[in-house]
């Protein structure tokens, strides 16, 4: 190590620790972390615990006092209406999840491994790219496509094919979705690939495995992490996701996102309930990150 | 002839997909007609009632307000929280990082919710002001990420050889790291910025009836049906994020390069 002779030849600077310096090793860290702790703590941690709170207190409308504690709002979830809607709202999760994977896989792999590698930085950047417009103007974009009179049907009926109709319901749900969040699913399956070890593909076709084979038993048991985070990320946004729902799904398509969000600022006002619901949903994503931890690839928490 | 394989030919389709909504609204900015799906000749009306129109002006304004406010207090709240985490060791660090990953995690709508119900309990007025402080949250959490990234890339020993050769620790800080970590902290407000700019949930929780965002905006517009005038809007802000979002490739492949250069 370069640096402790100069520390050992510096005894006039160690051997005092002076209180200032005590002072300013306990000081600094307070200065660095405390103001961003401060705000997380205000705006984050006790909002949170405050919704906890009013979830406990049935049928808390603004501006009433609060009555007795309750689990009223926690029953309230197991009417069959909102049953049907916690439904809905898995489906669109799982059904976005099983499409991404479906389509992000390929297009990881061809990037990661088929593609030239010199290219392989710009095609990822590009694939990714839309993630960084507005999720609003991209669902609003489906719009236009999918309308009666939309994109969708005029290249139908040039084709000669009878028009669908196709909005405001949740196939449309599902198509906004998978659209929005197949390039988390693409980036973190293209991290998983990228680190393939390409010598256990060659050993696998060595040894006479036809290329089914090879991917079947190689390429996926290795990218398996990938496959658990990319699949859980993308359940996790789309369980929680408001506007795919909203302006492509129609009065059909309540999901839990809409639902809490008609408890506080729709028709429906029920603050307790509305937060009994988000309390539910930060529940089950909850559970989705410590599947996620316990069973992802560890490198790519930072996605 | 170089026959294509069925994977190459799958991606291109898929490349084909993502941009083709993009395509499809930038197509229909420029239609002269109003209602009808086919063309009915260039034009660029759209464009210009967009730029007369007062409330897209001033939601613009207030979205902007919002985002560079936010991003600016994140910007030196984030950085200091990456630092700090990178540098000390203390009871409760766990818990610290955990909260600070909450709003990434968390879904907007639970935490608009929760922020709106903290705000009407302790009797704050909604505004802008309101707006501003909960999209703190997220911006610093994002771009503590990045920066903490960069920081757990870098040489630890830096900055001590600086505190050795007699720098005080706001010169190390200052003269060593920031430089360092300079790429990651933009390109985390980039970031920032765009998220600032397309939240839509928490800003309508928060904003109360003084202030409309740009998305509110345009929620309130496209969810009664298509508007060409909100094609021309999408166009601009398309483009927009594309070139923050070029700017931040770049800034980041820049940094790589130099620190492969090392």
């Amino acid at each position: 190590m370069a640096v402790s002779p100069s520390s050992a030849s510096t005894p006039v600077q160690t051997s005092s620790p002076s209180i200032a310096n005590r002072l300013s090793r306990l000081v600094q860290p307070l200065l660095l972390l405390a103001p961003a702790g401060v705000w997380l703590l205000l705006l984050l941690v006790i909002p949170t615990l405050m919704i906890l709170n009013i979830s406990l207190i049935p049928g808390l409308r603004p501006g009433e006092i609060p009555g007795a504690y309750g689990l009223g709002n926690f029953l309230r979830i197991f009417d069959p209406i909102n049953l049907r809607v916690m439904g809905r709202s898995l489906y669109f999760a799982i059904g976005t999840t099983i499409i991404c994977l479906l389509l992000g896989f390929p297009v990881a792999y061809w990037i990661a491994l088929l593609s030239p590698p010199r290219w392989r930085n710009l095609l990822l950047v590009a694939f990714v790219l839309p993630l960084w417009t507005s999720s609003l103007l991209r669902d609003y974009a489906w719009i236009t496509i999918l309308r009666p009179t939309g994109v969708l049907n005029s290249l139908l009926g040039a084709i000669g094919l009878p028009p669908q109709s196709l909005l405001n319901t949740g196939t449309a749900v599902i198509i906004g979705l998978s659209y929005s969040f197949l390039p988390y699913m693409v980036l973190i399956l293209y991290a998983s690939l990228e680190k393939l070890d390409r010598r256990l593909l060659e050993a696998a076709a060595d040894l006479g495995a036809n290329a089914r084979q090879a991917f079947l038993k190689v390429t996926v048991p290795q990218t398996l992490p990938g496959i658990a985070a990319g699949s859980l990320l993308v359940f996790i946004i789309s369980l929680g996701d408001f506007i795919a729902p909203e302006l492509l799904g129609g009065a059909s398509s309540m999901t839990i996102a809409r639902l809490i969000y008609n408890q506080f600022l729709g028709a429906t006002r029920n603050w307790g309930f509305g937060s009994a619901l988000s309390m539910i949903l930060i529940l089950a994503v909850s559970l989705a990150i410590a599947l996620l931890l316990k069973y992802g690839d560890r490198d790519i928490e930072s996605y | 002839m170089k026959r294509i394989s069925w994977q190459t030919l799958f991606t291109w389709i898929m490349f084909a997909f993502m941009y083709f909504p993009i395509l499809v609204l930038a197509f229909y900015s420029f239609n002269a007609s109003r209602f009808s799906a086919g063309w009915e000749g260039f034009s660029l009306r759209w464009y210009a009632s967009m730029i007369q129109d007062q409330r897209i002006l001033s939601a613009l304004q207030d979205s902007l307000t919002v985002a560079i406010a936010a991003v600016a207090v994140s910007a030196v709240l984030g950085t200091m929280m990456a630092v700090g985490l990178a540098k000390f060791r203390f009871p409760g660090k766990s818990l610290y990082r955990g909260v600070s990953y909450l709003p990434l995690i968390v879904p907007d709508i639970a935490i608009a919710v929760a922020t709106l119900v903290f705000l009407a309990s302790i009797g704050l007025a909604l505004s802008l002001w309101t707006v501003i402080a909960a999209h703190i949250v997220f911006c610093l959490a994002y771009i503590a990420i990045v920066v903490s990234t960069r920081l757990s890339g870098l040489n630890p020993h830096l900055e001590e050889a600086a505190l050795d050769l007699g720098a005080n620790p706001f010169q190390a800080f200052m003269k060593v790291l920031l430089p360092e970590i300079a790429p990651a902290i933009v390109s985390g407000c980039l970031l920032a910025f765009v998220l600032s700019m397309d939240d839509f949930l928490i800003s309508s929780f928060t904003a109360g009836g003084g202030a409309t965002t740009l998305p509110m905006e345009i929620f309130s517009r496209v969810r009664t049906g298509v508007k060409p005038d909100m094609n021309a809007l999408s166009v601009v802000l398309i483009l927009a994020s594309g070139a923050l979002a070029f700017a931040s490739e770049y800034i980041r492949y820049r940094s790589e390069q130099r620190r492969l250069g090392q």
